[in-house]
């Protein structure tokens, strides 16, 4: 098992967003996570991450055998959590070049290797900038300054590319997206999928999921995983809506 | 859970000053206090010329009438001038004739601060004139460079074997009756380098002075004047760096530049004086009088500053654009940290036609510092189809400190441009979070954000001083994440 989630509570600022978050993942496994807006998916990828707002009250998670609530956040980031923002942030000033390689740097180190050279590094990115069509100028730009929606999604999976995270949180990367942009996220996160890596693949709607094909759908209902199944269940509530499982929750 | 940006940025720029350590040198002292004495003291100490005493005892009567500024934000406790030594030096015989005979305590300090004047000499290119405490102690290259005609020496030498120069240009863009500190040094200066360009030559090397305060309870006051002949081009840099001490010790410098027709002068300073520590106490106070005149046409001088030390900064490197078409420029990275305070800027002076300037002003403050910017754009009448750009930025990390601009800006003609841009901002937690989760630590990740802030000066900085300027500023605000 790599991710195993007992249990999980969540709040910020008192309010209680994840109530009892039940979730185990193996090497490998996409799961993806639906539901409708403010029901805590975002909530339950920082929280994976380890955004210091909210507020863990109850239960645990187990990644990689270890108790993940314990790590810092680049200590998470560093055993292979990567986390692909619905907001990526503007850096001003620092190229996505300096910016990866000193992310790319920093997770050799923990990992007792050599910093990369310059010429490496520089071919390395080659290589991952292909797979995300990121254009070349972009790479030369400050991180996310001034980048439309769909640059940003796509310099997210050029980093997910570059740092080869065992568990990748994909939080409503499609969002925002037309649909060659989708496209082009998709390919990418397909082509870095193996059998040892596993994606948690949050989203509103199932047209991702035609792209990126889930082994697991889950819906999340405020603050708890209401319904798990195949892909099937993603094109169920495509053609039922939220509405269904609203209905059945208070029902 | 803690999720405060401001704590991790504390605990990231609570570091220590590693200049800090004070080197056991034979020190010769002038009697402690200021009057007119003690200038006699210094000016027969240099055994210099009947002119020099001339200008120094103008500039210290003139002084004595003057009243401490009090226009800067800054809050200054009163400095007894009574109880600092104006003058002191490495005991010595006589000016070193090669590095042989410098005392090893010295070249080991030199050797500590990552200025290794042996080094200097054969490998990187660099000529440096090292000053410590009153005295220039070496000036590396200056055979090579005499082949050029280019003088660079200190400026006691220069004051014995190039009066006339000195009769001519010193206080010519800083006149001794400039103001309250400039008037103070040009009573007192002990030393500093002086540079003379010859007309056409570009220097084949960049020049360097390391100023290092030393001794206890003393002010350093140095001089230091570049003059550009025609056509000429060099660039200059500035490091300083003093021991850690408990008392704030004065430092109150004069820097004139002069650019005749079609010459360049590029001037570069990382400014690291002791900042006191982080409960305030101890440090230097920085008043400085920078000041460039571009005299002939087509002529240029280009300021780049980053300034991460001091307790309190007080400085504002300026043009004096009066040839037409003279381009004046301000590069401004200024730090401030726990009780640091800095009052920096620039003045662009419009006289001549065509004439343009640039200023790009980034302010970094933390912990409980105060940070301003002070500018003034003036384009007189006469200076038509003049342009000024300027670009003040503020970035604030955490809550308690300050940032402040004051541009002040006269047109008096209606053919100039002048343009104002100005933004603060703060580190925040989204960005912070962002570095982090793509594994960086909080204190790499501050590093990171503040050198993009800082970029678009930091590119301005010859490549020896860039790659310690960028760690420069990622260490000065360690410990600021807490």
């Amino acid at each position: 098992m790599l991710l195993s989630i007992k249990n999980l509570h969540a709040s910020i600022n008192g309010k209680e967003i994840l109530k009892g978050i039940n979730l185990d993942v193996n090497q490998g496994e996409v799961h993806a996570i639906m539901g409708p807006n403010g029901t805590g998916k975002s909530t339950l990828a920082s929280v994976i991450a380890g955004r210091e707002v909210f507020d863990v009250t109850a239960g645990e998670i187990i990644y990689k055998g270890k108790n993940l609530l314990k790590l810092a956040v680049e200590e998470r980031a560093r055993e292979g959590i990567f986390l692909g923002f619905q907001y990526p942030v503007e850096i001003p000033g620092v190229s996505i070049t300096n910016f990866m390689r000193t992310a790319v740097n920093e997770l050799r180190k923990y990992k007792g290797l050599d910093a990369l050279s310059g010429g490496v590094f520089l071919k390395l990115m080659e290589e991952k900038k292909k797979l995300v069509e990121l254009t070349s100028n972009l790479a030369n730009r400050s991180v996310n300054e001034g980048f439309s929606g769909g640059e940003k999604k796509k310099n997210e999976i050029f980093q997910m590319a570059m740092l080869e995270p065992t568990l990748a949180i994909l939080d409503e990367t499609d969002s925002g997206l037309d649909i060659d942009a989708l496209r082009v996220v998709a390919n990418g996160v397909n082509k870095l999928r193996t059998k040892e890596n596993s994606f948690l693949v949050i989203t509103h709607y199932q047209r991702l999921l035609d792209y990126i094909v889930p082994d697991f759908v889950h819906v999340l209902f405020e603050g708890r995983i209401v319904k798990s199944g195949s892909r099937e269940l993603a094109l169920e509530l495509e053609e039922k809506g939220y509405d269904w499982i609203r209905k059945e929750q208070e029902g | 859970m803690e999720s405060d940006p401001n704590k991790i940025i504390g605990e990231v720029t609570q570091s220590d000053y590693k200049y800090g350590f004070v080197t056991e040198i034979e020190t010769e002292y002038a009697p402690k206090g200021l009057s007119e004495d003690t200038v006699r003291y210094i000016s027969a100490k240099k055994n210099e010329p009947a002119f020099m005493l001339e200008f120094r005892l103008k500039a210290f009567r003139h002084w004595l009438t003057m009243k401490l500024p009090n226009w800067a934000h800054l809050e200054i406790p009163p400095i007894d001038f009574q109880d600092i030594y104006f003058y002191a030096a490495p005991k010595k015989k006589k000016q070193y004739e090669s590095l042989d005979q410098v005392d090893p305590e010295l070249l080991a300090t030199f050797d500590k601060l990552g200025i290794s004047l042996e080094e200097q000499k054969k490998l990187s290119g660099v000529a440096v004139d090292a000053v410590i405490d009153s005295v220039s102690v070496k000036t590396t290259f200056s055979e090579t460079l005499s082949k050029y005609g280019i003088i660079f020496c200190s400026m006691s030498e220069a004051i014995q074997n190039h009066p006339d120069l000195l009769k001519q240009y010193l206080g010519s863009v800083v006149p001794y009756t400039d103001n309250y500190y400039a008037s103070l040094n040009s009573a007192v200066f002990s030393d500093g380098s002086f540079c003379y360009i010859p007309k056409g030559v570009r220097s084949p090397v960049e020049l360097s002075t390391y100023f290092r305060i030393n001794a206890a309870n003393t002010g350093q006051f140095e001089r230091t004047l570049i003059v550009a002949d025609e056509g000429a081009y060099v660039s200059y840099m500035e490091g300083c760096t003093a021991p850690q001490r408990d008392e704030n010790q004065l430092h109150a410098a004069v820097v004139e530049i002069v650019a005749m027709k079609d010459a360049q002068v590029k001037y570069s300073t990382v400014q690291n004086w002791y900042p006191g520590d982080k409960n305030g106490k101890g440090g230097i106070y920085n008043f400085v009088t920078k000041r460039g005149i571009c005299k002939g046409n087509n002529s240029k001088i280009s300021w780049t500053q980053v300034e991460t030390g001091s307790a309190v900064t007080w400085k504002y490197p300026s043009c004096i654009l009066l040839g037409d078409n003279s381009v004046g420029e301000f590069y401004s990275v200024a730090v401030t940290n726990n009780f640091q305070q800095a009052d920096t800027g620039t003045k662009m002076m419009h006289l001549g036609k065509n004439t343009k300037s640039t200023i790009i002003s980034k302010g970094i403050s933390a912990g409980k510092s105060n940070n301003s910017y002070r500018g003034l754009v003036r384009i007189s009448k006469n200076a038509t189809n003049s342009r000024n750009y300027s670009q003040c930025d503020s970035l604030l990390l955490g809550s308690s400190c300050g940032a402040h601009t004051w541009p002040y800006i006269q047109v008096e003609n209606k053919s100039s441009i002048v343009e104002h841009e100005a933004t603060t901002s703060k580190i925040s937690e989204d960005q912070l979070f962002y570095c982090q989760q793509r594994g960086m630590n909080a204190e790499s990740a501050i590093g990171l954000i503040v050198n993009g802030y800082a970029k678009e000066v930091l590119k301005q900085l010859p490549m020896e001083f860039a790659v310690e300027a960028q760690k420069l500023l990622s260490i000065s605000l360690e410990g600021s994440v807490g």
